[in-house]
């Protein structure tokens, strides 16, 4: 029953390609510009090297 | 007397919004606040997804498939809502040469061109199976395309002009004339919707119910999730700008 009611969800009576594929996109999406985001605020704070102790404080 | 203005500014420690204006007491302020957008974003985003995929009755005709519009429509009006802060702010950037609002509307340019790009591809995919094409020309989705172009021409110009004020005017210039896209948007979907399949007429065949109110928690996610990454991007923008002002002035101070 439980195998079931998830291959439905899954399924989505056919849809479920389309459905899960603009859902995982879009989820995909918005952690990849975090993570490229995480990476810019690294690699500035690396690149100011002495005072990043001072920004990291204020932050 | 102007110096004793000054003097009574500075005893005042709160002067309202325009304490803001400045890019130190922005990044601080934006560096607090950035969690909380992105709680509020997971919070409901997370009902949002929930309401789209277990509680919301399948749409008629296509059933299942028109959950997509529960991430398509917010996407589109993401999109659109972005470009018109975007603009707002670059306006008022050219308007007032404020530094701080220039550089709102460049942290918000690829967080809005992603969300153009989300609202192809779901757009996309739900036109397959209903049109049975990836792509038709229709007015919807070519006005999202250029809408795309617009958002990756302010990119562009940024990345290709070596001084950020003269990109952030020309840019403004840009995004400004660019707000047409706006209103044709809406025509064209006003003018096209009836005869068409159900994603070109999303925004006018919207789903009724806990479809519509899970568009409309998708919507505000997108909204939250958007401030906190244009804020995480605007301070990245502060600190880049602001080593490239440091480095010139030791240049400048070398040379005399």
């Amino acid at each position: 029953m439980i195998g079931s009611d998830w291959g439905a969800f899954i399924g989505l009576g056919g849809y479920g390609l389309y459905v899960w594929g603009a859902i995982l996109v879009t989820i995909g999406a918005l952690v990849a510009e975090i993570v490229l985001l995480v990476l810019r605020r690294r690699n500035i704070l690396d690149h100011l090297g002495g005072s990043r102790r001072r920004l990291k404080r204020e932050a | 007397m102007p110096g004793s203005a000054v003097a009574a500014h500075a005893d005042r420690p709160h002067l309202g919004w325009t304490r803001y204006a400045a890019p130190r007491r922005f990044y601080l302020l934006a560096g607090k606040a950035i969690p909380w957008f992105f709680l509020a974003a997971a919070l409901i985003g997370g009902a949002g997804l929930y309401l789209a995929l277990r509680v919301a009755p399948a749409g008629a005709g296509e059933q299942d498939l028109s959950r997509i519009a529960m991430v398509h429509a917010p996407a589109v009006w993401a999109s659109l809502f972005i470009y018109a802060l975007l603009a707002a702010w670059a306006g008022i950037g050219l308007g007032c040469k404020s530094r701080l609002a220039a550089m709102m509307a460049s942290a918000l340019a690829p967080t809005g061109a992603m969300f153009t790009f989300i609202a192809l591809w779901t757009g996309s995919l739900w036109l397959k199976p209903t049109a049975g094409a990836w792509w038709i020309w229709n007015p919807h989705p070519v006005c999202e395309l250029a809408l795309l172009l617009l958002y990756l021409g302010w990119i562009g110009l940024h990345v290709a002009l070596d001084d950020p004020r003269r990109a952030d005017r020309i840019g403004a210039v840009l995004a400004l004339c660019g707000l047409v896209i706006l209103p044709l948007l809406y025509f064209a979907m006003e003018l096209w919707s009836a005869p068409q399949p159900a994603p070109v007429g999303a925004l006018n065949a919207l789903p009724s119910g806990n479809s519509l109110f899970g568009a409309v928690l998708m919507a505000l996610a997108f909204w939250t999730y958007s401030w906190a990454a244009a804020l995480m991007r605007v301070r990245c923008v502060i600190l880049e700008r602001g080593r490239v002002l440091d480095w010139v002035a030791r240049a400048a101070a070398r040379q005399s």
